[in-house]
């Protein structure tokens, strides 16, 4: 059985010293789609926050391929090949769709390079390269998405975390943007998916863990999560 | 007429003199949300640095000015490194009051060693030299002065819009926590924003003791001047910067002249009152 690309042991992480995650362990094999769900403040983006070192844990232990990133920066674990696409997309409003893409691969120096990975996104993403020259603020939402996701792939992540992809989409795009997802994961990109769409998130993940209240309750294959009882009716409304 | 034109081209010129101190405020405020009230005292510091290299190695100021640019360049990212760092995050008034601190020394040890005299440099390249263009006069050292000020302006502009690096800049301002999950070390960029915009405010600094005389209190005028061409062209924009600043040298021009030389702030500041009262947020701001 190959190491697990990520691993947390006992993370309690929060803000300000103030825990709201506590004691969570979880991990994300190679190859992987592993889904984190749960309620609205459940914990699952303090826990990815942590993850990508927006907010270092407060106690516990996280590895990324078997090195200790528990007290690295954002920047330091984007170069360490972990690429996290927040909630609410975060692009820079007033920079064009080109502009937003290639900081994406800010870490890498070489022009033909960063050409090369753009015309691979604006393939992956044929919407995108209408709008290439606007800037971002003037995209619709599901059009953001897309950009906020192409912009995670530009720096060629191995593992690669999706907050709240469907948080303001309507169905139609959200369908969608669980196939991107799907088809990003068969390209080899391990990826780590939270979403408050539980039913949605479990039917495209191969595992997944349920978050409450900042504690993991719930752990197993994507079909044992959908087909438990509990979960059915706390998440799914079933 | 022909006076008109003068008082003109004599605004537009200082104008020039003006945008070059205030790019950088511009660049640190834009990026940084910071309020670096030392700025005027990095115009004096730079201003010192070219007026003893002439004064004892003979150093024309048309050169030395990069000097004063690269002292100042390390003199702004020793601020960011050793105060500014740790204001970040906190209320914005702690940033102010640390570096009116920072101007407050400086401007104190200037005096105590340099003594409030003027002292100015002689026999410079440039010196007082004119030429005639129809019937106006052309100060050559001011006319310089604005090419370099185009030349720094348009580059930090470039820079900013469009490379790598200024892109960089740019998501650090709009959103920090993005910036940083791009890969961009935060950190350095203020570093480096600071350093530039104090070697752009160096250069300025630098290229003055041709025509203006050195003291411990020059920069006082032209850290506020500063400040009002950024608040008035609209934080962070570089362009609206140096419209302002052309802007308030004219007016500072036809002021002094056809009303009183001791008026001419008063129409300036009067500019900057119509102005924000009309766009709160500045000509470019958005």
């Amino acid at each position: 059985m190959p190491d697990p690309i990520l691993s947390l042991l006992d993370v309690h992480a929060g803000y300000d010293g103030v825990p709201v995650v506590f004691g969570v362990s979880l991990e994300v094999m190679p190859g992987e789609l592993v889904a984190v769900v749960g309620a609205n403040g459940a914990g699952k983006s303090t826990t990815m926050r942590a993850i990508a070192g927006l907010n270092n844990p407060l106690q516990g232990t996280i590895r990324f391929e078997g090195r200790d990133i528990s007290r690295l920066r954002a920047h330091q674990t984007l170069a360490l090949g972990i690429s996290y696409v927040p909630e609410g997309r975060r692009l820079f409003a007033k920079l064009s769709v080109e502009e937003n893409l290639s900081l994406g691969a800010y870490t890498e120096k070489s022009a033909a390079e960063i050409k090369r990975r753009l015309d691979e996104m604006l393939e992956l993403f044929p919407i995108l390269r209408d709008r290439a020259r606007q800037t971002a603020e003037t995209l619709s939402g599901g059009e953001q998405q897309m950009l906020a996701i192409a912009r995670g792939l530009m720096s060629r992540p191995k593992l690669l975390m999706l907050d709240e992809m469907s948080l303001g989409l309507m169905p139609t795009l959200v369908e969608k943007m669980m196939e991107t997802i799907v088809a990003i994961n068969r390209r080899g990109v391990t990826v780590l998916l939270v979403e408050q769409m539980v039913q949605e998130a479990l039917e495209i993940a191969h595992r997944g863990y349920v978050l409450q209240t900042g504690r993991v309750v719930h752990t197993g294959s994507a079909q044992e999560l959908l087909d438990s009882e509990e979960i059915r009716r706390a998440y799914m409304g079933m | 007429m022909d006076t008109l034109l003068q008082v003109l081209l004599d605004g537009i010129l200082n104008g020039m003199l003006y945008a070059l101190v205030a790019v950088g405020l511009c660049l640190i405020w834009g990026v940084m949300d910071v309020i670096n009230f030392a700025h005027g005292e990095y115009v004096m510091i730079a201003m010192y640095v070219t007026y003893w290299l002439g004064f004892l190695a003979n150093v024309d100021p048309l050169i030395s000015m990069f000097a004063g640019g690269l002292f100042i360049f390390i003199l702004g990212a020793l601020t960011y490194r050793l105060i500014i760092k740790y204001t970040i995050g906190k209320p914005p008034l702690s940033a102010l009051l640390a570096t009116f601190g920072l101007a407050m020394l400086l401007k104190n040890l200037c005096l105590n060693q340099f003594t409030p005299n003027f002292r100015i440099l002689s026999d410079t390249w440039l010196g007082d030299k004119t030429f005639q263009l129809g019937a106006l006069i052309v100060p050559l050292p001011q006319l310089v002065t604005a090419i370099v000020a185009l030349v720094v302006v348009g580059l930090t502009y470039y820079m900013v819009r469009s490379t790598r690096f200024g892109w960089a800049v740019q998501a650090t301002a709009m959103d920090k926590e993005a910036a940083e999950l791009m890969g961009i070390n935060t950190e350095r960029i203020y570093l480096l924003v600071f350093g530039i915009g104090g070697a752009t405010v160096g250069l300025a600094g630098g290229i003055m003791p041709t025509y203006l005389a050195v003291h411990p209190e020059v920069g006082t005028m032209f850290s506020l001047i500063a400040f009002i061409c950024v608040a008035m062209g609209g934080f962070g924009s570089i362009p609206g910067a140096l419209v302002a600043a052309i802007l308030i040298g004219v007016v500072e021009a036809l002021g002094g002249y056809y009303i009183a030389p001791v008026f001419k702030y008063v129409a300036v500041f009067g500019l900057y009152l119509a102005v924000v009262f009309l766009r709160p947020k500045g000509i470019f701001g958005w």
